[in-house]
């Protein structure tokens, strides 16, 4: 309700002031499929504020450590020391005329960020440019009027402004990631923001509860629970906590959204079989996905919806097939090792992320969803597990125990800058990446 | 006045005395019974009881604690195998939900004792060690409970005292990280409804 108010507010304060080049934005400033990705050199300098008294100072310097974090997070800059400037940043004046870009040149910038922030009857007035310190010129420029305590939501949005221009996707921003926690005795879902901050409990099932999944709109999450004694499949309404429950015999597991609808696939084991069907997100069946008399789990869709991978032991071991929904054609995809499982389909669409298990550890690898190229990303960290990507498709969030207790972890599609991103009481499992506003389907 | 207070204190003692000695009568009594009805017929010595004692009898009557003697035997055999059904896990081999023939006679064991017993319902419960991952562990873990129970099935029981649940990896029986954990995790867990 808040977020939606202040969606409302901010929507109808900020003014794109000036409207360069980003019209047609520059996407050749980072090609996301690139493996090589260059880091791009980037000067955060504390934002000025005409105010001199210590809490706009504070908060001046807050806001830009805050831009630098989530800029940093997204693993495409190189964050530049700010000792090293030789502009002074209470001098520096936003806009072009002002700017001496030289003397960023110098420093190693290629991109600069400025910004102001006033606090004016108890409000706050921030304006944010992005430039280009080689061509000279500005490429985004912001103004944001928000209360008090917007500031985080006011920098996750020119953030989103910065890695639209320079990638042409909204990036992770607004997402959120839902993942389990065992911290309160029980395995219990938990959900934070994109970059593990703001960590709020989500069940309080006060039994095991396991693999969450969101929705394509990020309005229900769906789950097992043995809050009735055995695996029931819950599916449950963020914002009003409204649900449906399928509790048929045996287990109900492994839900996975079809994505753009409100359906679902998960594996239910009533009929004796293992099979994955269609629900409907109100929980009724639609049909049974998967052929009788084999194991079938973990469903993960394309982004079009028209194929699902999952998990089958029908050849022996657990490995991942492609099923093309309106042909029925199954087609095992990973050949390598013995024991591949969890696989999630990448947002972009070409490549699947998957657990497998190699020398007696978890690791993730990435694949084509043909089955080529299957590439490590993980490895000596202990076992690395559950991966889902980012709705951008640029990063990567995992398990691992690399440092004993299984923690959230976080990596760029490519495995680069593997980081914690949280760590709180208990351990922690299942990270699930929501889309955020990248709901749209192709 | 005085004189009542001495009766009413003396009253106080005397009648706790009474009680305890009548109490006292009546447990050398049963004992006496019991020796003399299990020396003659040889019955193997009963495992130390529990520390749960049947409650004495409120009349004294001479045959009634033979009956619930009796009874008690049949109670704690049953209680017994029962503990033993509960006691001896199913060992399964590594991503597998098929029995091995160690697993086949602990199951044969299991169904004599239930062939015996033909009032008690079974819940098996699967697990799985916690080398794979989650999800495919809870199918494995259902697999498992589901080959224990079609073998029983099999060998005569009815299917309908049988339920199945699987914990995955979730209820780890031994919670160390090496082969000799993750053997004792493997496993279906019978527990009497």
């Amino acid at each position: 309700m808040t977020v939606f108010r202040y969606i409302v507010v901010l929507a109808a304060a900020y003014i794109s002031f000036v409207l360069p080049a980003s019209s047609f934005a520059g996407y050749d400033y980072i090609d996301i499929n690139s493996p090589f990705l260059r880091k791009i050199p980037i000067a955060v300098p504390v934002f000025g504020t005409d105010n001199a008294d210590n809490s706009s100072v504070q908060l001046s310097k807050k806001a830009s450590d805050m831009l630098s974090g989530m800029l940093d997070f997204t693993g495409y800059f190189k964050m530049l020391d700010r000792d090293s400037f030789i502009e002074d940043p209470a001098k520096i004046k936003s806009g072009v005329p002002n700017i001496y870009f030289p003397n960023w040149t110098a420093v190693g910038a290629e991109l600069l960020v400025t910004g102001d922030l006033q606090i004016k009857g108890g409000a706050l007035e921030i304006e944010l440019r992005l430039f280009d310190t080689i061509k000279a010129s500005q490429l985004i420029g912001k103004k944001y009027n928000a209360g008090m305590n917007d500031l985080r939501d006011v920098i996750k949005r020119f953030s989103g402004e910065i890695i639209f221009y320079l990638t042409g996707n909204r990036g992770v921003f607004d997402s959120q990631i839902a993942f389990v926690s065992s911290g309160s005795g029980n395995k219990e879902i938990y959900i934070c923001e994109f970059d593990g901050s703001n960590i709020s409990q989500f069940t309080r099932n006060k039994a095991i509860t396991l693999f969450p999944a969101w929705s394509s709109d990020s309005q229900w999450i769906a789950f097992t629970s043995y809050i009735r004694g055995k695996p029931d499949l819950y599916i449950v309404n963020v914002r009003d906590k409204s649900m449906s429950v399928i509790a048929k015999k045996g287990i109900n597991i492994t839900p996975a959204w079809v994505p753009g609808k409100f359906e679902l696939a998960a594996t239910l084991s009533y009929s004796g079989d293992q099979n994955i069907y269609l629900l409907t997100g109100t929980g009724k069946e639609i049909k049974r996905l998967t052929k009788e008399g084999e194991s079938d789990v973990s469903p993960t869709w394309s982004p079009d919806g028209k194929k699902m991978a999952f998990v089958s032991s029908r050849s022996g071991t657990p490995q991942i097939y492609v099923q093309d929904i309106a042909t029925g054609r199954v087609e095992r995809i990973t050949f390598y090792g013995r024991y591949n499982t969890q696989p999630s389909w990448s947002p972009k669409g070409d490549k699947i992320a998957y657990s497998g298990m190699n020398g007696g550890s978890h690791n993730i690898y990435v694949i084509g969803f043909d089955g080529k190229d299957p590439v490590q990303l993980t490895g000596n960290a202990g076992d690395n597990e559950s991966p889902s990507w980012s709705p951008d498709g640029s990063l990567i969030v995992f398990s691992s125990t690399r440092e004993g207790p299984s923690r959230i972890f976080v990596m760029t599609a490519f495995g680069t800058d593997q980081r914690r991103l949280l760590a709180i009481s208990g351990e922690q499992s299942s990270p699930k990446w929501s889309l955020g506003s990248n709901n749209k389907q192709p | 006045m005085k004189k009542s207070i001495w009766i009413v204190l003396a009253l106080l003692l005397v009648i706790p005395g009474l009680l305890f000695t009548a109490s006292c009568g009546k447990k050398t009594l049963k004992a006496d019974i019991e020796t003399m009805k299990e020396k003659p017929k040889e019955a193997p010595a009963p495992p130390p009881p529990p520390p749960a004692p049947a409650p004495a009898p409120v009349i004294q009557k001479v045959p009634e604690p033979v009956k619930i003697s009796a009874e008690e035997i049949r109670a704690r055999e049953k209680a017994a195998a029962m503990k033993a059904l509960m006691n001896e896990d199913v060992y399964f081999d590594y991503d597998s939900a098929a029995l091995t023939p160690a697993a086949q006679e602990v199951l044969k064991k299991k169904a004599a004792s239930l062939g015996k017993y033909s009032e008690v319902s079974i819940t098996i419960e699967g697990h799985c060690d916690e080398r794979g991952t989650n999800e495919y562990n809870l199918a494995l873990g259902e697999r498992r409970a589901e080959s224990a129970k079609t073998f029983l099935i099999d060998l005569g029981l009815a299917a309908s005292r049988f339920a199945t649940i699987s914990y995955g990896e979730e209820k780890p029986f031994d919670t160390g990280n090496d082969e000799e954990a993750w053997a004792k995790n493997r496993r279906a867990h019978f527990v009497v409804k």
